[in-house]
């Protein structure tokens, strides 16, 4: 069996705010296995990349880490600051960012960023990190990686450029990878590229992926397990397939039927009721009640319970049993 | 690339010509251009010949092409409070004035660069917020009264440094220097902390400003979502970021240090071309004053299209030149 | 919920006083709650009554030569004078003038100086800006040009360059005479190209307006239009510039007196106080210059603050 990289349990995130306390990570918890890709799927505001901030340390104050542990191959990290975490950073644990444009230094060739990257997390000389550099460029699928060590960002294609931030956010060999909304700010056409370039690293590497997206099509794609989120909290979580097929969550339901399918043809696109509810202002009970068709007055009284694999956090799931 | 320097370089010559016209005039209209260029000393024939050199009964664009010729040959005529010719005592004084701003300029730079960076870093610390009060004062102050005070204590109470002149100085080749004596390098504190500290203040809020800006951006994150050392997203990243805008407004500081010398070599008596400047105006002595101004405007403009070409080396997403592929 | 049909009838619509809608305004609240705004405020208020009531709250006129008494020179503040006994709150000069007073009269000039320097260089900017604006083509590139190279210079250097330039034309009879009103033009010239700027750029906007060209059509003289309808949106910038700039209008006007190329002593200004009170520092009278160069930061530091709060409250984007 693989190992668990990531073990996230009962995880809250808090942000003191004027209006309140808001909890954008409230109680989530969800495992991440070597080599395997868990897609974190949400709305806007959902609290999903909330969760990998906290993961990697990266926090804006005063969002910090309420309750819950953080575990990185068996060692408990969410307590660790300054020094300790940076040490993390790259080294155990990678993150891609949405704009590849903004992510990379402007002033630096992407070969200088390349190499003090690996030089600050792995014993190499010099001249080792720069022939490593042309590595990870080629590994990557840039061609003429030789020669372009040291063109500047500005001289690639928004394809290319998260291409190369992929390369830095492996370069330094990490167990686990963050991956926040990697295509959205791509063309659809190169979407799928970059794609399949994460998960062919990650399966050849045995990485272990947090693909944080709002692109169900990406989730399909990519992801080999699924977690749900919804209002800060875990809505369902587990196989892609089976969670795409048969979604226990009335809210998954939703999201699935509301998905435009080619094969849908002309039919009009299916709606859920009202907007997800601001963080500061979370229904009583489920979070989900005041949107769900289903709804009964446990579920607006008492909150969802928190689930583990392969379930979902509602009082009165839409498949009682798993169908093995 | 290459447009962009001819059309520059065009604005440049645009400028000096205008200024040029202004002095002109001054030298041509205000008093009388023979006295201006002759002296209160001078025979008949001497007014005969530069009446004609001049051109003064020809058209006004031949009077100033004659008188830009004569410029560009170091020919500003002949200073009505000392009977000199002007470019003689431009010369003597230009290394007192040049010294000086360069002293000043350095300071400034350093100490502004560096409190900049360290009330951005620390942005909260009790030293930044202390720093950057104090710099509000030192923004609101006028530099002569930074002066005076700097003598009150240092002179008349403590009496540790000279409140006037140059001290000693050294005579090397065409350029005399204080550097090298103690006396000059005394005088020079003094002076060169007031005419600097403005400078400074701006150049330390601008760096800041940038920085602070620099900091946000999402290429900082990534850094340390890569793990990289605070000092190595500071100095290597951030910084090199911040000083892209911050290099040009550097640079036109530094020029506008050399007409800012007037007012510290008024306070301190610094026998430099600022103090030759303002005696000037109070003599009416047309032509130091126009000298001084095409000579300023010559600094001025160089400056400028030196800084604007530096911006070249600094920021690669300009050489648009460059083989690139997109 | 509250009943306000009786208020809101067209019939009767509640008017509130101007002064109601500003006292309830947000940036009067914003100013309220600002220490730093309402004290420098204060500040500027005392200075600027003290300076405008200068002739009742002076206990001499120092520039009325019959007042003085040359024995009474360089008394030390609060100290009876060994001649003739008199003391005076501030010590007196080298002619036996009250020092207090002339701070009273040398502010009254620094900040008529610098108010009417910045309402020159704000008609000015404002009209060039306006024009420039508005009709661009030949008239715009040249108003903007003039406006760039004398931005290649530090704007007090123009200063000292104009004030030159207009005393070599003025008979020297007249120089001390003229000088309050040359160093005015001056400093208005050497600063009204940011007004010009800001206005420029604000009615490059207004006039593509619907408004705009419907008062065109109806056959209104550009300058009307200008006036009446562009002017108004223009006022919030402009006003933050204009009270930075009288700060800098205060300090160039105090630079250049100093330097002896501004107010002359028989209508001394801050700044000339402080040229006069300097060559007396090493002989021991110090508040001769002390007090001047107090007052002269006092000013100059709360204008400053002001403006700068005033920007920040006025910031569209930090609201």
């Amino acid at each position: 069996m693989s190992d668990t990289v990531l073990s996230i349990r009962d995880l809250s995130v808090e942000i003191p705010t004027r209006t309140g306390i808001v909890k954008p990570v409230d109680g989530v918890s969800y495992d991440i296995q070597a080599g395997e890709i868990l897609g974190v799927v949400g709305e806007s505001g959902a609290g999903k990349s909330m969760a990998g901030n906290a993961v990697i340390g990266l926090l804006n104050p005063p969002a910090h880490i309420a309750a819950g542990e953080i575990l990185l191959n068996g060692n408990r990290i969410d307590g660790l600051r300054g020094e300790a975490m940076r040490r993390l950073r790259g080294k155990d644990i990678g993150m891609v960012f949405q704009d590849p444009l903004t992510s990379l230094n402007p002033l630096l060739s992407i070969g200088d960023q390349l190499t003090e990257t690996m030089l600050t997390h792995l014993p190499l000389s010099r001249s080792d990190a720069e022939k490593r550099a042309v590595a990870a460029l080629e590994e990557v699928g840039i061609p003429g990686a030789a020669e372009r060590i040291d063109s500047y960002p500005h001289e690639f294609s928004g394809g290319m450029r998260q291409r190369v931030v992929i390369a830095l956010a492996l370069c330094a060999e990490p167990s686990l990878v963050i991956a926040d909304e990697p295509t959205t700010a791509l063309d659809v056409s190169v979407q799928a590229q970059i794609i399949a370039l994460l998960k062919r690293l990650c399966r050849e590497r045995g990485t272990a992926v947090m693909l944080i997206t709002h692109d169900m099509g990406v989730i399909a794609e990519a992801a080999d397990r699924v977690a749900v989120m919804y209002a800060g909290r875990l809505a369902e979580l587990g196989a892609v397939r089976d969670v795409l097929t048969q979604p226990l969550h009335p809210y998954t339901a939703g999201l699935m039927a509301s998905t435009p399918l080619a094969s849908a043809g002309k039919a009009r696109l299916h709606q859920i009721e009202g907007a997800m509810p601001r963080l500061d202002k979370v229904p009583e009970g489920c979070a989900f009640h005041p949107r769900c068709t289903y709804a009964q007055a446990k579920c607006r009284a008492v909150p969802a319970p928190h689930i583990s694999d392969a379930h979902a956090a509602c009082w009165f799931p839409l498949v009682a049993e798993k169908v093995s | 690339m290459l447009a962009y320097i001819i059309r520059r370089v065009a604005q440049s010559a645009l400028v000096l010509i205008i200024v040029g016209l202004v002095a002109f005039s001054m030298f041509r209209f205000v008093g009388d251009p023979i006295e201006n260029m002759l002296g209160q000393e001078r025979t008949v024939e001497d007014i005969e010949r530069l009446r004609e050199q001049l051109g003064l009964d020809q058209g006004f664009a031949v009077q100033y092409f004659r008188f830009l010729e004569g410029a560009v040959q170091g020919n500003f005529g002949v200073s009505y409070r000392q009977g000199r010719p002007v470019a003689e005592i431009l010369i003597e004084r230009a290394p007192a004035t040049l010294e000086l701003a360069a002293v000043s300029a350095i300071l400034a730079v350093i100490f502004g660069i560096a409190l900049g960076v360290f009330t951005a870093i620390r942005r909260n610390g009790f030293t930044a917020n202390f720093i950057m009060s104090a710099s509000l004062i030192g923004v609101s102050l006028p530099t002569f009264l930074i002066g005076i005070l700097l003598i009150y204590v240092f002179s008349v109470e403590l009496n540790w440094l000279p409140s006037f002149g140059r001290g000693e100085t050294v005579q090397i080749g065409g350029w005399t220097t204080g550097l090298l004596t103690e006396s000059g390098l005394k005088a020079l504190i003094l002076p060169a902390i007031t005419l600097g500290l403005y400078q400074m203040t701006l150049i330390m809020r601008l760096v800041r400003s940038e920085m602070l800006e620099v900091l946000r951006q999402d290429y900082i994150r990534f850094a340390r979502a890569r793990g990289l050392k605070d000092r190595a997203i500071n100095f290597r990243h951030a910084l090199k970021n911040t000083m892209v805008p911050v290099i040009t407004v550097i640079g036109l500081q530094l020029g506008a240090i050399i007409a800012f010398a007037i007012i510290t070599e008024t306070v301190f008596q610094w026998p430099g071309v600022g103090l030759l400047f303002i005696n000037a105006i109070q003599f009416v002595d047309i032509p130091v004053m126009a000298a001084y101004l095409m000579l300023i405007s010559v600094m001025f403009v160089a400056i400028n299209l030196i800084v604007d070409m530096l911006y070249f080396f600094i920021d690669p997403r300009l050489r648009v030149d460059r083989a690139g592929g997109h | 919920m509250t009943d306000f049909s009786e208020q809101m009838t067209s019939e009767n619509p509640v008017q509130k006083s101007r002064l109601r809608v500003f006292l309830d305004s947000d940036i009067f609240y914003t100013f309220k709650r600002s220490p730093v705004a309402v004290v420098s405020t204060v500040v500027v208020a005392i200075l600027v009554l003290s300076a405008v009531f200068a002739p009742l709250i002076a206990p001499t006129n120092p520039f009325d030569p019959s007042s003085l008494n040359l024995m009474n020179g360089f008394t030390p503040p609060m100290a009876p004078n060994a001649f003739t006994g008199e003391s005076f709150l501030l010590g007196t000069d080298d002619q036996g003038r009250d020092v207090f007073s002339t701070i009273l009269y040398g502010m009254r000039i620094s900040l008529f100086v610098g108010v009417a320097a910045v309402l020159f260089a704000m008609i000015l900017g404002i009209t060039l800006g306006l024009i420039s604006g508005y009709l661009g083509g030949w008239t715009e590139t040249i108003i903007m040009r003039t406006a760039d190279v004398q931005l290649t210079f530090p704007s007090i250097l123009v200063a000292m360059l104009i004030f030159g330039i207009a005393k070599g034309f003025t008979p020297i009879e007249y120089r001390d005479q003229m000088a309050i009103w040359v160093l005015i033009i001056a400093i208005g010239l050497s600063d009204w190209v940011q007004f010009a700027r800001v206005v420029r750029g604000a009615t490059l906007v207004e006039k593509r307006k619907e408004y705009v060209e419907a008062a065109r059509l109806i056959g209104r003289k550009p300058y009307a239009i200008m006036l009446r309808h562009i002017l108004p949106n223009v006022l919030s910038p402009v006003l933050v510039i204009a009270t930075i700039s009288l700060a800098l209008a205060i300090i160039a006007e105090a630079t250049l007196s100093f330097l002896g190329v501004g107010a002359p002593p028989t209508q001394p200004s801050l700044g000339t106080l402080i040229r006069i009170g300097q060559g007396f520092l090493f002989s021991g009278e110090w508040w001769i210059l002390l007090f001047p160069a107090l007052t002269l930061l006092t000013l100059a530091l709360s204008v400053n603050l002001l403006g700068d709060w005033l920007r920040d409250a006025l910031n569209p984007r930090l609201r």
